[in-house]
């Protein structure tokens, strides 16, 4: 998309030498992606194949993270764990935080009572400890992988709508809003072309920053057997499988668990660079590196699609 | 003072009712059967018409769901919340027995988290940028993405390798045996503590930071007092009103954390209690369990609202 002109280039080297540990995060968090894509490439063995001749052995030659109580590849199902794993944070915090982000402007702008009945609404869910909320949904809808999305997703639903109601809320006032108004734009009409793309850099701080909270969410649920259901291989139904027997398999329980500490630890670390970088002041200039120049921006998902696959290189 | 304070219970009560019919609606919209999630398909089956029915009343099922709803209020109000589908114990009884350990491990966590989070915020603020802020920082930055319960998994391992570590069977009460009852809680409030504890070593360092730049801190300086008397006795109480409002936020943390941090230490406490629930699908302890950790939470951020009264004279409401 952005065509490499020399100012995004310039902004990119710019961010990357004020937030190196950013960019650590962004490099090592692309490399995962790419490991979760390429998966039934990468990973040396297929993670559902049982061994009984091998089973329960500690990392050697053959299986680098040893393997599990049937015999399965630790390696190759870690690598397959980040393949489920990702997929569902992701897809819970696009979610998530775009239908909360959505909900967030609808609230500023149009307030009143459905402002006022909104904010009750977001409260309530506030109220609930986060994992606890995601436990009661996945068990309610059924323990699928949509259903460990949604359950996700709902937890990160008041974020957003708090956010960027009060970006809304400020952006209402604004004089060419008013214009707009005056124009005779619909009330739609407004709110998507021209409050939304003022929503853009706090709503990207938020998917980025609820990242490694997603994960480790998916994680823990997997881990308490709400999350996805086994076989399928997802670092916390790894750990859950992990702790079954009387004396746990040390390599069973490091490699999955590391697996989401470097994960969550890249995409924090990435989040937070972005974070302090947009927050404070959101300067112009960086938003455009991160969706791409121009004012195409009418909506909010399609440049964060793009901006995610530009910015994790960076 | 009193009329926001009443203002605000009433506030956390609005919202306790939102929440108990959340909780109500998400685990009424269970698909399908009821009997079918706790028998399963064949245990079903084997039954007849009327012996379903009969359990249907029995669980209190068999009612339409505003009567049901109602009943459930009438409960909480009384203090008598329902029984478990499979153990006959009632969730009242569940929660006298299981609740202190779980209370024990989340306050426990609360003041590990102070104790280091707080000395280490200071020492980075003292030096912003020095050597001990990085290493510091870097740790607060590890702590926050390990997840607890991988955390805790490994802490079980390590006892196990070497002290012999088993998991608690029995719950030991603190006026039972306070040296048993230590041995049980101190594992999750360790891990517990230390990942809260990082966060609030990030937010005190950055409030501290934030006052240290402000006027009255420079007077301070140019008078002549020590550094040291300057950022604990000028700067520190100033930083510390966000650091409590954060404290509120992350109980919301330790509370959903405990859970797991629990079942992964094999402590027998409220938050095993609700997976156990949760893996059975036992609606009514679900249900109240839910109610009861929303409740926690509600009320102690409504308790971290009125400290701000108590200490910012400024603030009054």
């Amino acid at each position: 998309m952005a065509s490499a002109d020399g100012s995004v280039l310039r902004e990119l080297l710019g961010f990357a030498r004020r937030n190196p540990l950013s960019v650590v995060g962004g490099i090592v968090g692309a490399i995962i992606i790419v490991v979760a894509l390429g998966a039934p490439w990468i990973a040396p063995k297929e993670p559902l194949k049982t061994n009984f001749s091998r089973m329960n052995k500690p990392p050697d030659a053959q299986a680098w993270f040893g393997t599990d109580q049937v015999g399965r590849d630790t390696l190759s199902r870690v690598i397959h764990g980040a393949r489920t794993s990702l997929f569902v944070a992701f897809s819970a915090v696009l979610l998530g935080t775009t239908v909360g982000s959505l909900w967030g402007v609808a609230c500023g702008y149009l307030g009143g009572r459905f402002d006022l009945v909104s904010q009750r609404v977001m409260e309530v869910l506030q109220a609930f400890p986060d994992l606890i909320l995601a436990m009661a949904i996945s068990m309610a809808i059924g323990t699928g992988l949509p259903a460990v999305i949604v359950a996700i997703a709902i937890t990160r639903l008041p974020f957003g709508g708090r956010v960027i109601r009060s970006v809304a809320l400020s952006v209402r006032e604004m004089p060419y809003v008013e214009a707009a108004r005056a124009a005779g734009a619909s009330q739609l009409r407004v709110m998507g072309l021209h409050v939304l793309p003022q929503c853009l850099a706090p709503y990207l701080v938020l998917a980025t920053t609820h990242l490694g909270v997603a994960i480790v969410i998916e994680a823990a649920l997997g881990f308490l057997g709400v999350g996805v259901p086994p076989p399928t291989p997802t670092w916390g139904n790894m750990l859950a499988d992990a702790i079954t027997g009387l004396v746990p398999a040390w390599w069973l329980v490091l490699y999955p668990g590391l697996a989401i500490t470097v994960t969550v630890l890249a995409f924090n670390l990435l989040g937070d660079g972005i974070r302090d970088t947009l927050d404070p002041r959101l300067s112009p200039a960086m938003l455009r590196v991160l969706t791409g120049s121009g004012r195409r921006s009418a909506t909010a998902a399609a440049p964060v699609a793009e901006g995610r696959e530009e910015k994790a290189p960076a | 003072m009193q009329k926001y304070l009443l203002r605000r219970a009433v506030f956390a009560l609005g919202t306790l009712f939102g929440v108990s019919l959340i909780i109500f609606v998400v685990l009424r919209i269970l698909p399908g059967d009821p009997l079918v999630a706790i028998l399963g398909v064949e245990g079903h089956s084997k039954l007849t018409a009327e012996q379903r029915a009969y359990m249907m009343r029995d669980l209190g099922l068999a009612d339409s769901l505003p009567v049901q709803y109602g009943r459930w209020l009438r409960e909480i109000a009384s203090g008598q919340l329902g029984k478990s589908f499979f153990r006959g114990d009632t969730v009242s009884a569940m929660i006298l027995h299981r609740g202190p350990l779980s209370a024990e491990i989340a306050l426990l966590a609360l003041v590990i988290s102070w104790l280091v989070g707080l000395p280490v915020g200071v020492l980075s603020a003292l030096r912003p940028n020095g050597w001990a802020d990085a290493i510091a920082r870097s740790i607060s930055v590890l702590f926050i993405a390990v997840p607890g319960f991988w955390l805790s998994l490994l802490v079980v391992l390590a006892l196990l390798f070497w002290f012999g570590y088993k998991a608690p069977i029995v719950i030991v009460h603190v006026w039972e045996n306070p040296w048993q009852n230590l041995q049980q809680v101190i594992g999750p409030a360790v891990v517990l503590g230390l990942a809260q504890g990082a966060y609030i070593a990030r937010m005190s360092r950055s409030c501290l930071l934030e006052v240290i730049r402000e006027d009255y801190v420079r007077t301070a300086r140019a008078k002549g007092a020590r550094e040291r008397a300057i950022v604990l006795r000028h700067a520190l109480p100033n930083a510390l009103l966000p650091v409590i409002t954060i404290s509120g936020v992350l109980l919301g943390f330790v509370l959903g954390g405990s859970v797991a941090v629990e079942q992964a230490f094999g402590v027998p406490g409220l938050g095993r209690a609700l997976v156990v629930a949760i893996v059975e699908r036992d609606i009514i302890v679900v249900q109240n369990l839910v109610l009861l950790y929303a409740a926690i939470f509600v009320v102690v951020n409504v308790f971290v609202d009125l400290s701000y009264a108590l200490l910012d004279p400024r603030i009054r409401y």
